[in-house]
């Protein structure tokens, strides 16, 4: 039983990253049809920034806020300088991001080397806590509780702001909006933003939950992200919710009661299942 | 014809290597309903399409004094243009009252006009758009344009398309009463409509403008009504009883 428990909350910590991944691609992707490759170099910005603060006597919250500012920041000269002037260029785009989300590891390598940079995890986030017999560590709860403050927090502003409402109504169909008269491209720099502080949150989040940093740790998150954002439906965050419940966990028992590994397989095989049944995702929308 | 509101004079769109308008001159006067006609595959949409900037072009399209050919789609409508797109363009997602305050551009919009002549929207204002059917679909696009009392110009693409005949009639109001303020470019196939509604008329076709005049001589003129727009008799129907009439 308390095996099931570690693992359970162990894929919940681990689909609470996948989510913070996935919401923020999910909204850029649906809102503007941008496959940004680039979403990992964000993350992985956003990780260094953080593991960097928290090296220099800044405190972890304190840390977590400038690691997510400066991801947030890059994500924004991302989209003003290179996404926007090729908005009419889909092919060059993606290339753009590619080269960015190889770049940017090149980059960190360059400065911080290749190795893994252990994260100077705070004492009070290092222990563990007893749940139905289970030591389960803690952090594990506060990549979770993260993950719902940020999936409520979107809730909010797509349910309940005017810029949320540009957002969806985007989604559906962008060039009405514009039709509407509103500048749509106000609304793609802010999903930008808004992805790219999710994407940081969630470098942040990985240093505490692997205890390093690396280089690589964006771009390996970044294909689970992909993976939810497929499953749970375009430009759905609450499908990415429910999407990266079931891939952190399913992950996670599959790694443990087969080879290791196999978790990994296990989620590419679960997609191509599902996309065969219901070739729109979780919540109806065309991949 | 009085300075138009709108002019447009060698409207050219290229897409996917095809010409789609050679070379399309409109004016739409400064007051009442100016009908854009034409045959299937004339032009029409894609120069409503032009105008707005929703497709790339080139020529002039003068609005307001001003030229507007190199602005983007927000700056047009912001100058004060409602559109109601050929395929009404409602949010499926979105509910009723999202729809319609996602359109909002007045600090004072609107409402009590939209629910007096739609009163069903308030009735629905906290459905999904999806869910409603297609004559409810046309209130709400229509809706979101009146809504803005600062419009200078409104453009309705086909807006009683496919709707049932009480709806159709619904619109018709819905466009006189617009009318009566704003000069509205009518993009329509029901030929009975376009004679109740409209002053004048310009003509497509091949994606030229074929004739442009006033829209009863057109439609009281059989030779010219079966050239221009492939109908073979006169038309005077005083009142849109059916929609699609071509």
């Amino acid at each position: 039983m308390s095996t099931v428990v570690l693992l359970g909350i162990t894929g919940l910590g681990l689909g609470a990253l996948y989510f913070l991944v996935a919401s923020g691609l999910s909204l850029i992707f649906g809102l503007m049809d941008v496959l940004n490759f680039a979403h990992g170099a964000l993350l992985s910005i956003g990780a260094y920034a953080t593991w960097w603060a928290a090296s220099h006597s800044f405190g972890f919250p304190l840390a977590l806020l400038f690691g997510t500012a400066v991801g947030t920041l890059a994500a924004v000269a991302l989209e003003l300088g290179l996404v926007r002037p090729l908005y009419r260029r889909p092919r060059e785009q993606v290339l753009a991001t590619v080269g960015v989300g190889l770049a940017v590891p090149a980059l960190l390598s360059a400065i911080w080397g290749a190795d893994a940079r252990t994260f100077p995890v705070p004492s009070a986030l290092a222990g563990t806590f007893t749940l139905l017999g289970a030591s389960v560590p803690v952090d594990r709860l506060v990549l979770v509780g993260a993950a719902l403050v940020v999936l409520l927090a979107l809730r909010l502003f797509l349910g309940r702001t005017r810029h949320g409402l540009v957002v969806r109504a985007g989604v559906e169909d962008r060039a009405m909006v514009t039709a509407l008269g509103i500048d749509v491209r106000k609304a793609f720099t802010l999903v930008f933003a808004i992805g790219g502080a999710a994407a940081a949150l969630a470098g942040g989040l990985a240093g505490l939950y692997f205890g390093s940093v690396d280089p690589t740790q964006g771009g390996s998150l970044l294909i689970f992200g992909f993976v939810v954002v497929v499953m749970g439906g375009l430009g759905s965050v609450s499908g990415a919710a429910v999407a990266c419940v079931v891939v952190g966990l399913v992950q996670q028992f599959a790694n443990y009661y087969s080879t290791a590994g196999l978790g990994d397989l296990s989620v590419v095989v679960m997609l191509a299942a599902l996309l065969l049944v219901r070739p729109s995702g979780l919540t109806g929308r065309l991949a | 014809m009085t300075s138009p509101v709108l002019s447009v004079r060698g409207l050219k769109v290229v897409t996917g290597g095809r010409h789609i308008l050679h070379g399309v001159d409109l004016d739409v006067a400064p007051a009442g309903v100016t009908a854009l006609l034409g045959r299937n595959g004339a032009g029409k949409t894609t120069t409503v399409r032009g105008i707005l900037g929703l497709v790339p072009r080139t020529g002039s399209v003068r609005y307001g004094g001003d030229e507007t050919v190199t602005m983007t789609t927000h700056q047009i409508v912001r100058r004060g243009i409602g559109y109601v797109p050929e395929d009404r363009g409602v949010f499926a997602a979105l509910t009723v009252a999202e729809n319609l305050r996602l359109a909002e551009r007045d600090p004072d919009p609107a409402y009590g006009l939209v629910h007096e002549l739609f009163p069903e929207l308030r009735q629905r204002a906290r459905q999904a758009a999806g869910t409603l059917s297609g004559g409810q679909q046309q209130m709400v696009a229509i809706g979101r344009v009146l809504l803005n009392r600062g419009n200078r110009l409104i453009i309705a693409d086909e807006p009683t398309k496919g709707l049932a005949p009480r709806v159709v009639t619904e619109v018709a109001v819905a466009l006189e009463r617009a009318a009566q303020a704003v000069p509205v470019l009518l993009v329509e196939q029901n030929l009975a409509l376009v004679r109740r509604l409209a002053d004048h008329c310009v003509v497509l076709a091949d994606g030229r403008t074929a004739h442009a005049g006033p829209a009863a001589e057109l439609l009281a003129d059989a030779g010219k009504s079966r050239t221009l727009l492939g109908v073979g008799r006169r038309v005077d129907a005083p009142a849109p009883a059916s929609g699609g009439e071509s």
